[in-house]
């Protein structure tokens, strides 16, 4: 009795407060703008493939070809002299490779984080922009897998790393957080590859099934042969590669179920692979490297560097191809505040790091985070973190986000900064440990550079050709978050809803 | 819509995947039959300027082994003996053979005798003859029973695997000093004799390196 009268007075008085307050109305800003129907939707996204290759791409795609070509000569030059090319010598054995390898292996960290974990926890605004994160994330492991796999120097023993069985009767050594890395960065790479083309087979199949119907209807007059010609091989090469999806509602309760389960695998990825090449220096008994925060502060360092790249590919991409309708100011503001979350989590940890050095009482760890700050590669410390503390600091306001041109000038800086922590932490520990007589400097070698600068032609090339022949969004799961898949607002979780 | 592919197309997979399992057994199978140390190496043997015999100069007449690889137990290099030691015996037994006439020639003309060499680590590899042979690690585990050998052949590996297995278990292989050159000795399998040999491996502070630079520096 008595509890059913206190539900009523409950009911009562919150009733009254509402009707005091007057609650506004709010809705989410739709995910897809300007009341899109679905065929917009699949016309837009195949038309980028479809159409004659804008002049922009031929531009882009030349530069970044010749800019590749610094990579190959530079892992040519070599494979040809020796590891010693590069700038590694005692008591710096860890210099530009091992930055480049933590820099582009964390890139690629938010393409995970977007197409797993934001998948589970059911954020629509994930489906714009996660086909193209995750050919990020996949390209990014590829220009990342260069840096160590060259460093062994005789690459053609590479396969060493592998526990295969051979005639030396010798194994990998498994205590080594090294060989972990190598588990770790192949599992993460075949997963992605994995998850990306898995996601793509409705999308391929709706590329051929359109190529079939051109091809029927044989309306080619002004085009010419051609372009019935490249009909012929899209309509061929995508129905390979759609492995004959028919959109029938068996495979789509097949793909919805291998897509959980390949998001619930992927999931841990985003967390152990950085975790692990954070082990690379954390498991060393190094001051400034031996610490237990390496962990949580790599992989936030990982998704802050993979949404400032994401951002960085994005904003012009949306420009280009007038994706305004599919990728809003909400996804903008999303992924800004995702860099501001997690730039704040790294910048914590820079600040942590200086207090624990304090705290522990080493004079090694105080020495060593000092001179990080203050010593001969202060410059560097200046960049690392004026790039990555202050600058996610603007996101804080809506009309940064706003503001498309700066968002993407501040992811660039994201990206610099990034690149920058890597080498603090990775020089300057080395340039200055426990042995005063055996201190050094480190300057890279003209190979560093061109091999390292290369990687962005490589990862452009990579990048462009994905823009050119596949779909560069998931074309079903955008229908699935858009105003028109809700037309009653029944569903709340789906982005058309209220809150 | 119609089918892009006739149906047949979808046995394709399964195809490749049965061919590339074949194909890669018959290439890893065959990699390690012909191109293994225990192929390409063992069983290599040159035929000499001299024919000299082990089986007759060593098995038959019971000459030690450092009679003419003097420096086996010195150094870590096991030296070919020169033509001066040859003739210690040769000016007086048999001293007009005429299988022995290049022998002779080197003598008078200070010309070594060109021998071919079998048994070659490569050069990274940083093998010591000295320590092995004077901690009870016989010739024969390594060179095979010479003494039985007219024509003298590559008889182990010598490869990586088969320093390891020795060195990962040297009480199997380790045996008493005064035994090392006597390549006729069995190793006699009893309880006893293994504790002797464990006894072996600690007393003489037997530790052969397991690392990479124990052999490559």
């Amino acid at each position: 009795m008595s509890n059913s009268i206190q539900h009523s007075t409950a009911e009562a008085t919150r009733t009254a407060l509402l009707a005091k307050v007057q609650p506004a109305h709010l809705k989410d800003e739709p995910l897809v703008a300007n009341d899109r129907d679905f065929n917009w939707v699949t016309d837009k996204i195949c038309c980028v493939v479809e159409t004659k290759t804008p002049v922009w791409w031929w531009v882009s795609m030349v530069v970044a070809l010749m800019t590749a070509s610094f990579t190959g000569i530079g892992l040519l030059w070599l494979v040809s002299t020796g590891v010693g090319v590069w700038g590694l010598a005692n008591p710096i054995n860890w210099g530009w490779a091992i930055v480049n390898f933590v820099f582009w292996i964390g890139i690629g960290h938010a393409g995970t984080l977007i197409s797993a974990v934001l998948c589970l926890l059911k954020q629509g605004w994930r489906t714009s922009i996660n086909r193209a994160a995750e050919a990020m994330t996949i390209f990014a492991v590829v220009c990342a897998g260069i840096f160590p796999l060259f460093h062994v120097g005789r690459v053609w023993f590479a396969w060493w790393l592998f526990p295969i069985p051979n005639s030396n009767v010798i194994w990998p050594q498994f205590r080594s957080p090294l060989e972990w890395d190598v588990f770790a960065v192949s599992t993460y790479g075949t997963v992605s590859v994995l998850f990306w083309y898995m996601g793509m087979i409705p999308d391929l199949a709706v590329l051929r099934d359109r190529a079939v119907q051109r091809l029927k209807k044989d309306a080619y007059e002004g085009a010419g042969a051609l372009a019935k010609g490249m009909d012929y091989f899209r309509k061929n090469l995508y129905a390979i590669f759609a492995m004959g999806w028919r959109n029938a509602g068996n495979h789509w309760r097949n793909y919805e179920m291998a897509y959980l389960v390949l998001a619930g695998l992927s999931t841990p990825l985003v967390l152990s692979v950085h975790t692990i090449v954070s082990f690379d220096f954390a498991l060393a008994v190094l001051p400034g490297w031996h610490t237990t925060i390496f962990p949580p502060y790599f992989v936030a360092g990982a998704i802050f560097s993979g949404f400032g790249m994401v951002l960085t590919l994005m904003l012009p991409l949306r420009a280009l191809y007038g994706l305004h309708d599919l990728i809003t100011q909400r996804h903008i503001d999303n992924m800004c505040k995702i860099c501001l979350g997690t730039g704040s989590i790294v910048g914590y940890a820079y600040i942590m790091e200086f207090f624990i050095a304090w705290y522990g009482a080493n004079p090694y760890e105080s020495y060593a985070f000092i001179n990080r700050a203050f010593g001969q590669y202060w410059w560097a410390y200046l960049m690392m973190f004026s790039c990555n503390v202050f600058t996610p600091q603007l996101f804080w306001f809506k009309k940064v986000r706003k503001n498309a041109a700066l968002v993407w000038i501040m992811s660039i800086f994201i990206n610099v900064g990034m690149w920058f922590e890597r080498f603090v932490i990775t020089v300057t520990s080395l340039a200055n440990d426990f042995l005063p007589s055996s201190w050094g400097y480190y300057s890279p070698t003209i190979v560093d550079i061109l091999t390292f600068f290369g990687t962005f032609g490589l990862f452009s090339v990579l990048f462009l050709l994905f823009l050119r022949f596949l779909p560069l969004m998931p074309i079903a799961e955008v229908k699935f978050v858009m105003p028109a898949a809700d037309p009653h607002g029944h569903s709340k979780d789906r982005q058309g809803g209220t809150h | 819509m119609a089918n892009v592919f006739p149906k047949w197309v979808n046995t394709i997979p399964i195809k490749v995947i049965v061919a590339a399992i074949l194909i890669k057994t018959a290439v890893i199978a065959g990699f390690t039959y012909y191109f293994t140390p225990k192929y390409t190496r063992v069983g290599y043997a040159p035929t000499q300027p001299v024919a000299f015999s082990h089986a007759l100069h060593s098995g038959q007449l019971e000459i030690d082994c450092r009679y003419c690889h003097t420096n086996v137990d010195r150094s870590e290099h096991s030296n070919v003996p020169a033509t001066e030691v040859c003739m210690s015996c040769h000016s007086m037994v048999r001293k007009d053979d005429p299988l022995l006439a290049p022998v002779r020639d080197s003598y008078a003309s200070g010309e070594p005798i060109p021998w071919v060499r079998i048994h070659k680590t490569p050069d990274y590899v940083y093998f010591n003859h000295a320590v092995h042979v004077n901690r009870g690690i016989s010739c024969v585990e390594c060179h095979g029973r010479v003494d039985q050998m007219k024509v003298v052949h590559h008889d182990k590996p010598l490869s990586m695997g088969f320093c390891l297995e020795c060195h990962r278990n040297p009480e199997e292989y380790i045996r008493p000093p005064e035994e090392v050159y006597n390549l006729d000795w069995e190793r006699p399998e009893t309880e006893e004799f293994k504790e002797t040999a464990v006894g072996f491996v600690h007393d003489w502070k037997v530790n052969p390196p397991q690392s990479c630079s124990g052999c490559h520096r």
